[in-house]
């Protein structure tokens, strides 16, 4: 079957930026592909070139078998396209909204009618469909917006950053919408800064970072290269840094991180919890004094590490070259 | 379910005639369901009509008619650029809050979206000048013109802003956010003042003179104003009405002619 996207040597510039560089990238039929990365990797560029929002200087990118650059008209009739802003009209009632992004689609005022009170159903909205957008939550304007992506009923989702903003349990709400979708037979693509919302939706996930794939696989496939867990330790002492890390580096594999600041230690291991008990043995012995000790799964920043053997530079200061 | 329909559904564009529509109905929904939009394009400009009317009123002088009939025509005809101000905000906003990416992400004719704006606009500027021009004549404005060149100047006061709503799309596609947009709105004061919509145009210093005499506003102020003073204007104004619509119809041409191409080039480079 034909994939759903295919890019190869993707490059786009802002003036001297350079917010794709050489992007290969290929979503198949019948998967949610998860485009994960830090602020400022390209993947917003990524989604509005597929969007046809944005022309690529270079490189090829086909949408279900259709060339973005000569046939845009083609490609905007597969897609739907949530963005990071809830793109809805908020003197509109819901089921408003949905009606009039069906009648764009083409769709006769009958069936736009129909698919509206469908794809409020679909996503729980039925009792607020003919209230005013404004009123609604974050969460719903959320929902509303995924939903006017829907409605034309396309082969292929857009989301970027679905759930960006969002408090904990509408974000589930919208995890949970999307598998739905997912269900009904619609490709997705995602953009997301989060592991675990990668993880949650996707069966493929694709890592890029300045404008390029770093690492492609399942969540699965990713983990086991990235490796198991990460212990962390946190000591009450300055003086005691060193030890630990030592200690740590006899127990992990992998480079040990040292945050002087926080007094912290870090390491990859293999498996989390023999490492765990090992490192508590010998901290015991050694009369090191603890603030805390933990085990967790990696973080995007740990993962960026591995993969690219530098951190990501992900925190606030980056958000000036988000693209 | 969604899945009964076809996923990407065959078939090109959808209708211009269909989208420009269905735009313009949002646009519309959006300024008559927002109390602070439909209640600002409603009494804003008779408000300032009625300052003008009754505190200039008095200390200046037109020889052969009184104040009022004087203003009105050149008032209303000077709003058209007030109102559009709020044109180049609304499609900043839109830019800014993604509403235009949606719509791009669309299988519609580009042109409709822009299409739409004006139209929507210009239908709101027609309601909000015959609101002002309800009040004039309720504070004691008389039509010396038969009641169809009345309709005529009207229709002429539609157009204008028509054309104009074509500048301040421009402005509002090139600012990319509502306060930037405000802030080039302010372009229209020297237009709006330096004009015949307020005073006449030979009581100004001769430097000014020289820009009111020749800018279009003047000449649309003036074809509004000679067919509503129907005999009084020849007197006033040393043409017939025919001189003043004949030019300010050139210069809507005209506008239209610049404004309309960049408003789509811009909207397409995005």
């Amino acid at each position: 079957m034909t994939p759903t996207i295919e890019a190869h040597g993707l490059t786009k510039r802002f003036g001297k930026a350079t917010a794709l560089d050489g992007l290969d990238l290929t979503a198949e039929a019948g998967q949610v592909v998860a485009v994960l990365g830090p602020n400022g990797a390209g993947k917003t560029t990524f989604v509005r070139t597929v969007a046809t929002l944005l022309r690529a200087d270079e490189g090829t990118l086909l949408v279900a078998g259709r060339d973005v650059r000569a046939e845009p008209a083609a490609v905007r009739r597969l897609i739907g396209l949530a963005g990071q802003f809830a793109a809805i009209e908020p003197a509109m009632t819901g089921r408003e909204n949905l009606e009039m992004v069906a009648r764009l689609f083409g769709q006769s005022r009958r069936a736009a009618k129909t698919s509206a009170g469908a794809v409020l159903e679909q996503l729980g909205l039925v009792d607020d469909g003919d209230r005013l957008a404004r009123t609604y939550s974050g969460g719903m304007r959320r929902r509303l917006d995924l939903g006017a992506s829907l409605v034309g009923a396309p082969r292929l989702l857009l989301l970027d950053e679905p759930t960006t903003g969002l408090d904990p349990r509408s974000r589930i709400e919208l995890w949970e919408a999307i598998r739905k979708l997912v269900q009904g037979g619609t490709d997705v693509l995602l953009t997301t800064q989060y592991l675990d919302e990668a993880d949650h939706l996707a069966s493929q996930v694709v890592i890029i970072d300045h404008g390029r794939s770093v690492a492609t696989g399942t969540p699965a496939e990713l983990k086991r290269q990235i490796g198991g867990s990460i212990v962390e330790l946190h000591v009450r002492r300055d003086e005691d840094l060193p030890n630990v890390a030592e200690m740590l580096r006899r127990l992990g594999h992998g480079d040990v991180q040292i945050d002087e600041a926080t007094r912290q230690v870090s390491v990859r291991v293999a498996s989390g919890g023999d490492a765990l008990m090992a490192a508590l043995r010998s901290l015991h012995d050694s009369g090191v004094e603890l603030e805390d000790i933990a085990m967790r799964q990696p973080n995007l920043d740990e993962v960026f590490l591995s993969l690219t053997g530098r951190p990501t530079e992900v925190s606030g200061s980056m958000a000036a070259t988000a693209a | 379910m969604t899945t009964a329909i076809a996923h990407g559904a065959a078939g090109g564009r959808t209708g211009l005639a269909t989208s420009t529509v269905t735009v313009t109905r949002r646009a519309l929904l959006r300024y008559v369901r927002t109390p602070q939009l439909i209640v600002l394009a409603t009494v804003q400009m008779s408000l300032f009509f009625l300052i003008y009317r009754y505190m200039f009123g008095g200390a200046i002088q037109i020889a052969g008619m009184s104040y009022v009939d004087f203003l009105v025509p050149g008032f209303i005809a000077t709003g058209v650029l007030f109102t559009g101000i709020g044109t180049a905000t609304a499609m900043a906003e839109d830019l800014e809050q993604g509403f235009v990416d949606r719509l791009r992400s669309l299988p519609i004719p580009r042109s409709s979206v822009l299409i739409a704006r004006a139209a929507a606009d210009t239908t709101i500027l027609a309601w909000s000048s015959a609101f002002t021009a309800a009040v004039a004549f309720a504070v004691g404005f008389t039509l010396h013109g038969s009641a169809l060149e009345g309709l005529a100047a009207f229709g002429l006061v539609v157009l204008f802003g028509f054309a104009f709503e074509w500048v301040f799309i421009t402005l509002g596609l090139f600012a990319g956010n509502a306060q930037a947009a405000q802030g080039m709105g302010m372009i229209v004061f020297p237009f709006a003042f330096i004009s015949s919509a307020y005073v006449p145009v030979s009581s100004m210093p001769s430097w000014l003179r020289v820009f009111a005499e020749h800018q279009p506003l003047t000449y649309m102020v003036d074809a509004v104003r000679a067919l509503t003073l129907g005999p009084h204007a020849q007197a006033l104004l040393g043409h017939p009405a025919s001189y003043f619509v004949g030019r300010s119809l050139v210069w809507t041409v005209a506008i239209i002619a610049v404004a309309l191409p960049l408003a789509v080039v811009k909207y397409r480079r995005g």
